[in-house]
C-alpha cells in the first residue's frame, strides 16, 4: 500500500515536471529565461503567466494548466483514493494536451488567436495603417 | 421559488450561418426544444453573418459592424430585449461587438459610419442583451422546471460536456460570468452540466471541457487539430463517457470530422459519440430522434441512444 502511495506521488511529480518542461520550451522560444517563481503554489502556473505576457492567445491553455495543478493536488493529497490511478491517467492526458497545444503553437503561431484572444489571425493586416475601413 | 428570468422566455433568435449548414441539427433541435418548453423564438429577420473568422481576419472593425447590425435589427425592428445565439462563434462575436462599442471610440465611429451609409440606425452598446442557448434554457426555464418535465430520463447515460473555447474566452467580453453563485464560470463552465444533470444524465469528470481543439486551424493545419481532438475524445472515453455533449456547431463538426480523420490518417478509432445538448434535452423531454435532427449527426449517435433505450 505504501509502495502505491509513493508511486502515485512520484508519478504526479513526474507529470508536473514534464508540463513545466513544455512551458519552459515555450518561454525559451520567445527569448526569455523560464521563471523559477511560483503562483498559487505552482511553478507551472507562474510559467504559464510568463508565457502569456504579450501573447493573450496563450491563455488557450490556461485551464489545462490549472487542471494539471488540480490533478496533482488530488494525486498528492489522496494517494490511497480508489480513483488515484484514473486521476493520474487523466493528468497524463492533460499534460499530453498541453504538449500538443504548445508544440502546435510553436509551429503555427496563430493557434488560439482567433478564439482565445479574440484577435484576428493576420495581426499585421489588422493592426497596420490599413486598419481603417475603406467602406 | 423560481430563479428563472421571464425576459428570456421570448428571445430574438440569431441562428447564424453554421446552423443553416453543418450545424443544421443544432438549429432544428434548438427550435424544437424551445417549443416543447413553451419558449418563444422569433428569428432575426434579414440577419447577416456575424463576421466570423473570415471578416475578422481582414478587418475586425467591419466584423464589429456586422455583428452590431444583427443587434440593431433585434433592438430597433423587433424591439427585442434579448438576442439568443446558439453558436459559440456568433455568441462570442456579438459579445465582442457589444464590448468594443462600449469601450472603443474607433469601433463606435466605424459602426456609426457604415450604418449611416447603409441608411440604418446604428446599434449602441446596451440596447439588447446577448445570451447563449445555454443561458436561455438555464435562466428561461431552469433545472427545477426541466426536471419536472422530463419524460425519458437520461439516467445511465454518461456524458462529457465539451464547451470549447469561445463560450468563455476571452474573459473580458463576458462581464456577467464569474459573478459568484448562479453565474457561469469561465474557468470551469457548468451550465450544460447542470441542465443535463436535471434531465438525469451522469456528468463524468472531464477536465478538457474548454481545451483547445485547434478549430480555427482545422483547414490550414489539420494534423494539429486531429491530434488535439483525438486527445479530447480519448480523455472523454477514459472518463467513462458514452457521449460528448456539445453546444457549438463548430466544436461539434470539428469533433466529428477529426474523429473520422484520426481513424483514417492515424489509425486511431474512438467510439464516443457527439450530440448537441439540445438533442439530449429533446430526447429527455420525449421528442423523437428525427425531430431533433439525430439523423444528421455524423457519429453513430442514434445507435448509442438505442443501446441506452433512449431511442
Amino acid at each position: 500500500m505504501m509502495e502505491e502511495r509513493i508511486d502515485s506521488a512520484r508519478d504526479a511529480r513526474a507529470l508536473l515536471a514534464i508540463a513545466e518542461e513544455v512551458l519552459e520550451a515555450w518561454v525559451r522560444a520567445h527569448g526569455e529565461e523560464p521563471t523559477s517563481e511560483v503562483r498559487e503554489g505552482f511553478r507551472l502556473l507562474a510559467l504559464h503567466h510568463q508565457g502569456t505576457r504579450g501573447i493573450p492567445s496563450f491563455n488557450a491553455c490556461r485551464e489545462t494548466c490549472r487542471e494539471i495543478a488540480y490533478r496533482y493536488n488530488l494525486a498528492a493529497f489522496e494517494p490511497f483514493h480508489p480513483e488515484a490511478p484514473a486521476r493520474l491517467a487523466m493528468m497524463a492526458m492533460l499534460v499530453r494536451h498541453l504538449a500538443l497545444f504548445v508544440g502546435g503553437k510553436l509551429e503555427v503561431d496563430g493557434l488560439g488567436d482567433f478564439c482565445c484572444a479574440s484577435r484576428p489571425l493576420r495581426g499585421e493586416a489588422a493592426r497596420g495603417p490599413g486598419e481603417a475601413t475603406s467602406t | 421559488m423560481s430563479n428563472t428570468n421571464a425576459k428570456y422566455r421570448k428571445v430574438a433568435y440569431y441562428p447564424g450561418c453554421a446552423l443553416e449548414g453543418t450545424g443544421h441539427a443544432y438549429n432544428v433541435s434548438t427550435v424544437a426544444l424551445g417549443r416543447k418548453l413553451g419558449l418563444e423564438v422569433e428569428e432575426v429577420p434579414n440577419w447577416n453573418c456575424c463576421g466570423a473568422m473570415e471578416v475578422k481576419n481582414i478587418d475586425p472593425k467591419v466584423q464589429t459592424y456586422l455583428s452590431s447590425r444583427v443587434l440593431a435589427i433585434a433592438a430597433h425592428e423587433m424591439k427585442a430585449a434579448t438576442v439568443m445565439a446558439p453558436c459559440n462563434g456568433c455568441y462570442h462575436n456579438l459579445k465582442k461587438a457589444e464590448h468594443d462599442l462600449a469601450h472603443d471610440p474607433a469601433s463606435r465611429e466605424t459602426v456609426e459610419r457604415i450604418a449611416r451609409k447603409a441608411g440604418d440606425e446604428p446599434y449602441r452598446a446596451g440596447e439588447v442583451e446577448t445570451i447563449h442557448a445555454l443561458d436561455w434554457i438555464k435562466h428561461g426555464v431552469g433545472e427545477e422546471e426541466l426536471r419536472r418535465r422530463v419524460k425519458k430520463s437520461l439516467a445511465g447515460l454518461r456524458v462529457a460536456n465539451y464547451y470549447g473555447c469561445m463560450y468563455t474566452r476571452p474573459r473580458h467580453i463576458f462581464p456577467e460570468k464569474d459573478q459568484g453563485p448562479g453565474s457561469e464560470s469561465t474557468l470551469k463552465p457548468h451550465f450544460m452540466d447542470d441542465l443535463l444533470a436535471a434531465a438525469g444524465a451522469v456528468n463524468v469528470d472531464f477536465p478538457l471541457k474548454t481545451a483547445c481543439c485547434g478549430g480555427a486551424h482545422t483547414l490550414s493545419d489539420s494534423d494539429i487539430s486531429t491530434k488535439l481532438v483525438l486527445n479530447i475524445l480519448r480523455a472523454a472515453e477514459a472518463a467513462g463517457a458514452d457521449v460528448i455533449a456539445t453546444e457549438c456547431p463548430t466544436c461539434h463538426s470539428g469533433l466529428e470530422m477529426h474523429q473520422a480523420r484520426a481513424e483514417k490518417v492515424l489509425g486511431q478509432k474512438t467510439k464516443v459519440v457527439m450530440l448537441y445538448f439540445t438533442q439530449l434535452l429533446g430526447i429527455a423531454l420525449g421528442l423523437s430522434p428525427r425531430s431533433i435532427g439525430n439523423h444528421e449527426n455524423a457519429s453513430e449517435a442514434l445507435e448509442r441512444l438505442q443501446e441506452k433505450a433512449l431511442a
